[in-house]
């Protein structure tokens, strides 16, 4: 697996990928695409880098554990739907559009950005947790002479 | 088990003030006497859930006030004597908040005016008294009695709440104003008797009758303070208020009667006898507690009419026997505690000639054995000349008098027990010890014992005030009922003497007479105590019989139970609702929808019958690529990116954990009956699902929903992808609740590892020792 082909590969589609992602995300209101789908890219490309690298090293190239990322989306999405209740009165989650040089941006966005955020959390989560090394059994022969 | 006394210990200041709340309810509620037996009522209402019908209100009458004010009045004694009591005790703030809270929950019972209140305020006294009884909880017995008496009166209170809602369906209401306003329709009603058997069951687990009676005497594992006020005044009396407040609209037909003769019948009896056996002081006022109630349940259900036709005074007797009885019983728990606080024990064999040590409590305790043996000029007196006039009068009321007569006077020997040697006999070295009793403890059992005999001197005025406007809420009464001391030379006065007579004999026989109770009743071979050890034991075990047929831990089971329900309830709906379509055998299809077909039947295949796991992954990765293409085929871009993107990700998932697993092609060849079990699940899986996929597109697709979001989708949500206006926009709520959903199986997988996270420091701190480790791990490296 760790041939220098796909290691090489993987870090520069990494990149490519996760720009995919992040495109699919933001024209998702008119095209395919949208939250869901583009946090789903995004977790492929980390996975696919977890596949040449190791869990720690994601870890550390997320600067953030995933399940954090995934608490931040979720908030994210509640306080895009709190915006509404109290800018304009109405119910929770009613999106609000402003206009900011000629581009249409909304509440229902940030929601997106949300969503996006819960899916490469969680989905890192599971990839990350199953990754890494079960650490009791190695652990406990390494550190026989140390315990 | 003698209790924590820390003499130099301060009284907190709450204790003190907890004092006052009970003085002002009781101040308070004195204030309607004149009103209520006036015959007026009261009435408060906060609205609660209007749109359900039930309403937070409560109301006074003469029943709710009688009992409103034992709770109260004996209640300021008992926090009185518990701050003294508890002095020192570990959690004298707990035990205040929690004695405080039951007071207000029992509060809650008796004056509620909606059913659906009174049951909540039901549970609060359960679960007060639980903490309460529970309150040592660092010993084995006070855990169990606490569970014991929660886990009893918790399944009455619930099938009470069966009967509530049925009575609320019966009777259109949940205010029991307007029940009771309409007395008689109940027993018509198709469904009277299951509301009377489920309300019974809630009374009757509460007041501890025969046979639930056992978990009374096991709380008494409870603090004195504790016992004294809800085991003998209070709570346990909640099942008679509730039999008293459902007796205009339940009783009065033969079941109603013959259930609780019989039962009252049968408690009352067996427990006088029971408590001649016992020779601890707290166990033997316990059984005398339950025979009481076996009593007020006795005289509730005798018939309201007499042999002449006229009202019968039953109601009115087991009104009086509540007050006489709560009066008593909470002076003796009350002396009882005291003698215990200071002897250290209450083993009646070892107390002897108390009564020269402590003369306040003796003082207490004469007067309150004068009310409970029914002795002239106590208020016991009166309320037992009723109760043998009335069963006397009733119909069929022989059982009632015999049964009532055999308890007083085996209660009259118990009486002279405690009146006797407790009091007078030889001093044995344990009372020797005994110091007098601060005024906190003796107050109450004086007080109390002579509220009983001044209740009997004015028995008119006590009567008039309390007694009767309580009786009138429960039933008719009598025209010209005049209680009163003198009766004149009557049945009921040779009843009384007998009754004496009887208690002397017993007394002067008491150790054979105990010793031919303990033996026969040794002959009895499944208690109440012991049933319930075996019925918690049996759900114990089937629970984890249960447990280890459903959890078994094996993976392939949960998925093989999983995709079998799937496809028995899909197969059950598709004959129910007879939408089994056959499919023509060569369906039009085009040269691309063929090839993915063929894709995926091929791909299932290699999944079958391969044995490396690597191929077996790429294959199901292979159908669900070719069935997202499928998606694209047919003009749906969006779910066929998502199911492409979920396809790609499970197969990366399941690369990564399978690889660490060893081989599996051992298993999967090793047992032909579950591979045979599985093809079974897994056929039923594929013919029901497309059976029902194949039955919805008969019908022709509803266009209403896509017009809905093809019309509103750019004004509305600012977006041309209606499938992700509608989930961001339309549906947003939906989206927000699975965003949650994933959040929490994220959350699920870090907790079911989270021993990793452990591990993994400890992993890292080896590591950096040693340097060969460090290889596998770029990010350890660098540290």
């Amino acid at each position: 697996m760790n041939t220098l082909i796909l290691k090489e590969t993987a870090r520069l589609l990494f990149v490519l990928i996760l720009l995919f992602s992040l495109s699919a995300l933001l024209r998702g209101h008119n095209q395919v695409g949208g939250g869901f789908v583009g946090g789903l890219i995004a977790s492929i490309a980390c996975s696919l880098y977890v596949f040449v690298a190791d869990a720690a090293d994601v870890r550390r190239l997320l600067r953030a554990d995933p399940l954090r990322i995934a608490a931040a989306g979720l908030s994210l999405a509640i306080l895009s739907g709190v915006v509404g209740m109290y800018s304009q009165g109405s119910s929770f989650l009613t999106g609000v559009w402003v206009e900011v040089l000629g581009i249409k941006v909304g509440t229902p966005l940030l929601f997106d950005c949300g969503v996006y955020l819960v899916v490469v959390g969680a989905v890192l989560t599971f990839v990350l947790e199953a990754k890494e090394p079960v650490v009791p059994a190695s652990g406990d022969s390494r550190s026989a002479g140390r315990e | 088990m003698a209790e924590p006394a820390t003499r130099s210990a301060p009284v907190p200041l709450y204790s003190w003030a907890a004092v006052g709340l009970p003085l002002g309810l009781f101040a308070w509620l004195c204030s309607f006497v004149p009103e209520v037996s006036a015959g007026e009522s009261r009435h408060w209402e906060v609205q609660w859930l209007p749109q359900h019908d039930i309403a937070l209100s409560f109301f006074v009458d003469g029943l709710s006030l009688l009992f409103a004010l034992l709770i109260t009045g004996i209640g300021t004694l008992i926090f009185l004597y518990a701050a003294e009591y508890m002095r020192g005790a570990p959690h004298i703030g707990r035990f205040t908040v929690f004695l405080t809270a039951f007071m207000l929950s029992m509060l809650g019972i008796v004056l509620s005016e909606d059913l659906i209140t009174l049951f909540i305020a039901w549970e609060l006294t359960g679960v007060t008294s639980f903490l309460l009884i529970g309150y040592r909880h660092e010993d084995a017995t006070s855990r169990r009695s606490a569970w014991q008496a929660l886990m009893v009166t918790g399944a009455g209170g619930l099938a009470m709440l069966a009967g509530f809602v049925l009575l609320g369906e019966a009777a259109g209401t949940y205010s029991l104003r307007e029940i009771l306003a309409d007395r008689g329709a109940l027993a018509a009603d198709h469904r009277y008797h299951w509301i009377l058997a489920l309300v019974l069951a809630g009374a009757f687990t509460k007041s501890a009758q025969f046979p639930f009676h056992f978990w009374l005497p096991n709380a008494m594992a409870a603090p004195t303070p504790v016992s004294a006020y809800l085991h003998s005044a209070t709570m346990v009396k909640a099942g008679v208020f509730l039999l008293a407040r459902m007796a205009p609209v339940l009783g009065g037909t033969e079941a109603w009667t013959a259930t609780l003769v019989t039962v009252g019948a049968i408690t009352t009896v067996h427990s006088a006898v029971v408590a001649l056996t016992r020779r601890d002081l707290k166990q033997v006022l316990a059984y005398t507690t339950v025979m009481a109630l076996g009593a007020c349940v006795l005289f509730l259900g005798v018939p309201t009419q007499t042999i002449e036709g006229d009202v019968s005074a039953a109601a009115a007797a087991a009104m009086c026997l509540v007050l006489v009885h709560a009066l008593y019983k909470a002076a003796l728990f009350m002396a009882a505690g005291a003698i215990e606080h200071s002897t250290g024990t209450r083993d009646l064999r070892l107390l002897g000639g108390i009564g020269k040590r402590m003369r306040w409590i003796s003082a207490g305790i004469v007067l309150a054995c004068l009310s409970m043996a029914g002795l002239p000029p106590t208020i016991g007196f009166v309320g037992k000349e009723a109760l043998y006039s009335s069963a006397s009068a009733a119909p069929s009321g022989t059982v009632a008098l015999v049964a009532i007569f055999l308890a007083s006077a085996l209660i009259g020997t118990v009486a002279l027990v405690l009146a006797g040697p407790l009091l007078w006999g030889r001093l044995t070295e344990a009372a020797a010890r005994a110091k007098p009793a601060p005024w906190q403890l003796w107050c109450g059992p004086a007080i109390l014992g002579a509220a009983g005999i001044v209740a009997g001197l004015a028995a008119g005025p006590t009567f008039g005030a309390l007694v009767l406007p309580a009786a009138a809420s429960v039933g008719e009464l009598p025209e010209h009922f005049v209680p009163s001391l003198w009766h004149g030379l009557g049945p009921a006065l040779l009843l009384s003497m007998a009754t004496w007579g009887l208690a002397a004999l017993v007394f002067w026989k008491r150790r054979a007479v105990a010793r031919v109770v303990s033996s026969s009743l040794s002959i009895i071979p499944l208690t109440g105590d012991s049933a319930y050890d075996k019925v918690m034991h049996g759900i114990a075990a089937s629970a984890l019989g249960l447990t280890a047929v459903l959890q078994s831990g094996v993976h392939r089971r949960y998925v093989a139970t999983v995709f079998a329900s799937l496809a028995l309830v899909l197969a059950t709906t598709l004959v129910v609702r007879d939408a089994i379509h056959v499919p023509e055998l060569v369906p039009e299809a085009s040269f691309f929808e063929w090839m993915l077909g063929g894709l995926i039947a091929a791909s299932a295949l290699t999944v079958i019958f391969t044995r490396s796991r690597l191929l077996a992954i790429g294959s199901i990765g292979v159908v669900g690529t070719a069935a997202s293409l499928i998606f694209l085929l047919f003009g749906a871009p969006d779910v066929a990116m998502a199911q492409l993107m979920v396809e790609t990700l499970v197969v990366v998932i399941v690369a990564i954990v399978l690889l660490r697993l060893p081989s599996f092609h051992y298993e999967i060849r090793q047992n032909r009956f579950r591979r045979f079990r599985d093809a079974v699940v897994a056929t039923a899986v594929g013919a029901a699902t497309s059976l029902v996929v194949l039955a919805v597109i008969t019908d022709p697709p509803q266009r209403s929903l896509t017009e809905y979001f093809e019309r509103t989708a750019v004004p509305g949500g600012h977006g041309r992808n209606i499938v992700n206006v509608i989930l961001v926009e339309f549906r947003a709520l939906d989206t927000l609740g699975e965003i949650t959903v994933l959040f929490l199986a994220g959350s699920a997988v870090c907790a079911l590892i989270q021993r990793r996270s452990r591990y993994r420091r400890l992993g890292s701190l080896v590591a950096a020792g040693k340097a060969s480790a460090t290889a596998t791990d770029p990010e350890l490296s660098q540290r």
